[in-house]
């Protein structure tokens, strides 16, 4: 479906990602962990298109439809446009005529109300919640009835329960036959929950089940820190090796 | 009736009045892609491209061809010039700007000094002048108006796609691309147009004000597109009439007209935020 081979980009002269060999297969339900400045977003924008590739090449089955979801933080919230102006955004290809039609207003509710949001459909992006943002652009990203979703940092800056929240809607979504990558920082919140999670660091270090990949050696070349790995609830619970001695501590 | 014979007395004037009917039809111009201009964070761009414009201008005078072809051609090159130098990551937008129109700027003011007979038209080109607005004017700055508009709603969604969020919009099959290269002869020929009256060094402000200040009064994107446009063409209108009756220049009057509506939204826009703060205090 998806299929990344040498694949090689550059910000200048420096390279962000390097040589990266990645299969992306229909129905899979896909995490990119790793540092910051590890390359992720980079590597998904090469996915969808927006960034160039310097050396190698990414294979897309032409007929797919992707839905993108960027990083929320890239949002500009202050831009005067609604809920609905954002959501009906990925018909722009197909509608010209400025106005939204009821067809569309239609459209928006249904794929709201399967998100838990439809009471936000005429609010400013700006009053929004955490929560909501997400989901919002999740809509606008469902709204062009997509084969692939890509979501760069989906929990990022949410609390534990919009994260579990969103964790849940993106497994619904798979179960009804959506393929999706993600790239995501929570190794224990998000990562160890999905089937395949592959730990990139300008490349790909490892590649396969959360079981097989969340190990003390994998994470070290991926971190550059030492981490422990437990078994808690039968899943891998990724432990910071870190830790610093407070002032006072001990006494 | 003293007071109202003074009023109309401008008018009387062909001149002031293809003046007065150029400059509110810019206003209204600049200020429906000053939206654009201020969403895209391009005001240095309007500034830039106008300064670029004042050297095809200064070409065309010298070489004794028509101001809008060779003018106009000159900003439209600037225009994608910019856009292609942009595309270098490692240089920035920023800087390609620099590069391109103050080339063009100093282009313009060295052919000024060494071939000084042609000096007169790139003042007024510089900055504005009522007196030289003619007939032709009036037509093509209705012309890119109508153009302007046209672009507006035809592009209403690519355009806004575009503008609020460049790398989905290319994931969506938007030519992303195209729109800005539209966006940007659209700006180039309005600048064109404009800057016989408002004047080179001026312009850009006609392209930020009134956007700057409609977007302070409302958080609707299609709203925006209506205000703006009005607030452009009503200071416009108003700054030529003040400007006959102040013996002041008009771009200057237009523009610090533009400048007291700003500082009035931005000082309402202000009060209203406080007290809507204060309210949620009382929660």
């Amino acid at each position: 479906m998806i299929v990344c081979e040498h694949v090689s980009c550059t910000y200048g002269n420096a390279p962000v990602v390097e040589d990266v060999y990645l299969t992306i297969n229909r129905g899979e339900f896909v995490g990119i962990v790793g540092p910051s400045g590890s390359g992720k977003t980079t590597l998904l924008k090469a996915i969808i298109g927006s960034q160039p590739v310097a050396h190698g090449s990414i294979t897309i089955d032409p007929r797919l439809t992707i839905g993108y979801v960027p990083q929320v933080e890239t949002v500009d919230w202050y831009f005067p446009v609604t809920v609905e102006e954002v959501i009906v955004m990925t018909r722009t290809k197909t509608k010209w005529w400025p106005r939204i039609t009821s067809k569309e207003r239609a459209d928006v509710r249904e794929v709201l109300e399967k998100l838990g949001i439809a009471e936000v459909a005429g609010r400013h992006i700006r009053e929004l919640s955490g929560g909501q943002q997400q989901r919002v652009f999740l809509a606008r990203a469902m709204f062009c009835q997509p084969d692939v979703l890509i979501l760069d940092e989906p929990t990022s800056g949410v609390d534990v329960r919009t994260r579990h929240e969103i964790l849940h809607l993106l497994a619904d979504l798979h179960q009804e036959g959506l393929t999706i990558v993600l790239t995501t920082h929570d190794l224990n919140g998000l990562a160890a929950h999905l089937p395949r999670v592959v730990c990139f660091k300008k490349t790909v270090i490892a590649d396969g089940s959360p079981r097989e990949v969340l190990t003390p050696e994998v994470l070290e070349v991926t971190y550059g820190a030492p981490m422990d790995v437990l078994e808690h609830g039968g899943m891998p619970l990724v432990v910071d090796h870190g830790r610093v001695a407070m002032r006072g501590e001990g006494k | 009736m003293i007071f109202a014979l003074n009023v109309f007395e401008p008018y009387e004037f062909q001149f002031f009045r293809n003046g007065l009917i150029v400059a509110t039809i810019a206003g209204a111009l600049c200020g429906l892609l000053g939206v654009f201009v201020i969403l895209r964070g391009m005001s240095y761009i309007g500034h830039g491209l106008s300064h670029a414009v004042f050297g095809g201008a200064a070409a065309s005078a010298v070489m004794k061809i028509n101001y809008f072809l060779g003018a106009g051609i000159w900003g439209v090159v600037s225009g994608l010039l910019i856009a292609r130098v942009a595309r270098r990551r490692v240089i920035g937008a920023d800087a390609a700007i620099g590069v391109v129109t103050t080339a063009s700027f100093a282009l313009g003011l060295a052919l000024m000094n060494r071939y000084g007979q042609a000096s007169k038209s790139i003042e007024a080109v510089l900055f504005g002048s009522v007196l030289g607005v003619k007939v032709a004017d009036i037509y093509a700055v209705s012309l890119v108006a109508l153009l302007g508009l046209a672009v507006v709603v035809l592009g209403y969604r690519k355009l806004l796609f575009s503008t609020f969020d460049r790398d989905v919009a290319q994931v969506s099959n938007v030519r992303v691309s195209l729109v800005e290269a539209v966006l940007l002869a659209m700006i180039s020929l309005t600048i064109l147009v404009t800057m016989r009256v408002i004047g080179t060094l001026l312009i850009s402000a006609l392209l930020v004000i009134p956007a700057a200040s409609a977007r302070m009064t409302t958080n609707s994107f299609s709203r925006l597109l209506w205000v703006s446009p009005i607030i452009g063409a009503a200071t416009c209108f108003i700054g030529m009439n003040l400007s006959y009756h102040l013996d002041t220049s008009a771009s200057a009057t237009i523009i610090l007209l533009d400048a007291i509506v700003f500082i009035i939204v931005y000082a309402i826009a202000g009060t209203r935020n406080r007290a809507k703060m204060a309210s949620l205090g009382h929660l």
